[in-house]
């Protein structure tokens, strides 16, 4: 039997040998949560500080997060702070007290459980 | 009656099938070659390599020594997966109906499937993997209990052969090719935990630098990978704490000790 020709010069080997494993996802989704975190403390600031400029500031400020849009963006910033918040806790856990746990299990268990705090965030504000 | 292969299937039949490999040739811009194999009962995927070199390519370069899973030497990426080829059966590593094999990654390949490990002992020296007995040592005996703490930390991590799998598997190798990777870390943490060893100083100044314990993402995969079931991620941890800088992470190692 011969081999045949020269094929595919892509090796999977780079792309996959570790990627799209939990760990990963778990690492991805707390450093784009944190992104989105770091993102939006300047514009929150900027929002508090229209206080300064009286009540009045503030208030019509404000009555523009009622719009159902920000609504949304905030149900989004509430889930990346949750979904933040439960992976750090899991890095924590695995780093400080050498917690031991199936990695597809908490890291889908800590994505979960950022997200209901999400939806928790929308049934209170809906 | 009909004589049957170990999984059940005609042996007959089973010898009629073939089972395609697309083999990785030639060093980093190389491409894949596509062979054509008998399927055999209990085959593993060094069984498939070495037959595709004995029967159809003689040029084709592979690594292996011992073929009971004790060296190490055979690791290769198969089907996107670092493990060891000798105890790899088919069957286990089969994505369809095609074997894809690649030399390990996050090291140059020399030739098809064999890479070059010399930087893998490298990062093992840099992390200072080797033991340091001290200037005396048959005066300076230290008596080991099985049960310390620390021997059992040792015991945890000392039975990696340094076969490359979690240093392929590794994302932070690949993103940055000076980290010293779980396999060293690993070896400087049972080090670490060694009552003999006299030269931690050093160690922990080395393993905590830039390219060391903190740049560890905890993505997991050289425990998820490692084919002794060893989690270097865990040693590297432990790393971490014991070269934590503030008070705060000495009271947490001491914590964690106790």
């Amino acid at each position: 039997m011969k081999p045949s020709t020269l094929t595919s010069t892509t090796r999977p080997g780079l792309r996959e040998a570790a990627h799209l494993k939990p760990g990963f996802i778990a690492a991805l989704l707390h450093r784009l949560s944190g992104v989105a975190l770091a993102v939006f403390l300047p514009m929150h600031f900027i929002a508090l500080g229209t206080a300064l400029s009286g009540a009045n500031a503030l208030d019509s400020f404000l009555s523009v997060t009622h719009s159902p849009l920000v609504k949304i963006a905030e149900w989004g910033l509430v889930s990346a702070l949750a979904v933040h918040m439960a992976l750090g806790l899991r890095v924590l856990a695995i780093e400080w007290f050498s917690f031991r746990g199936h990695t597809a299990g908490v890291v889908a268990g800590a994505i979960a459980a950022g997200l209901a705090v999400g939806l928790l965030f929308l049934l209170s504000g809906w | 009656m009909t004589s049957t292969s170990q999984n059940g299937r005609p042996a007959a039949a089973q010898a009629e099938e073939t089972l395609r490999v697309r083999v990785w040739r030639g060093q980093a811009d190389g491409a894949f070659e596509d062979f054509a194999v008998p399927r055999r009962a209990s085959q593993t995927v060094l069984d498939v390599v070495t037959e595709i070199q004995r029967a159809q390519d003689p040029t084709l370069s592979y690594r292996f020594a011992c073929r009971v899973g004790m060296c190490g030497s055979c690791a290769m990426v198969v089907n996107g997966r670092p493990r060891w080829t000798c105890r790899t059966r088919v069957s286990e590593a089969l994505d369809g109906d095609i074997l894809v094999l690649e030399p390990l990654r996050n090291l140059p390949i020399v030739k098809d499937l064999t890479v070059d490990m010399v930087p893998f002992f490298e990062k093992w020296r840099g992390a200072h993997g080797a033991f340091e007995p001290g200037e005396a040592p048959p005066a300076d005996f230290a008596p080991v209990r099985p049960d310390s703490p620390k021997r059992k930390a040792a015991d945890a991590g000392v039975e990696c052969i340094n076969c490359g799998v979690c240093y392929s598997a590794c994302d932070v190798v690949a993103w940055n090719k000076d980290y010293l990777g779980p396999a060293a870390l690993n070896r400087a943490w049972t080090l670490v935990n060694d009552e003999r060893d006299r030269g931690n100083a050093a160690r922990l100044a080395a393993v905590s630098g830039d390219v060391g314990c903190h740049s560890c993402h905890s993505h997991m995969s050289c425990t998820e990978f490692c084919p002794k079931d060893l989690a270097p991620t865990y040693a590297i941890a432990g790393l971490k704490r014991a070269t934590a800088p503030s008070p705060l992470g000495r009271l947490l190692a001491l914590l964690v000790k106790s």
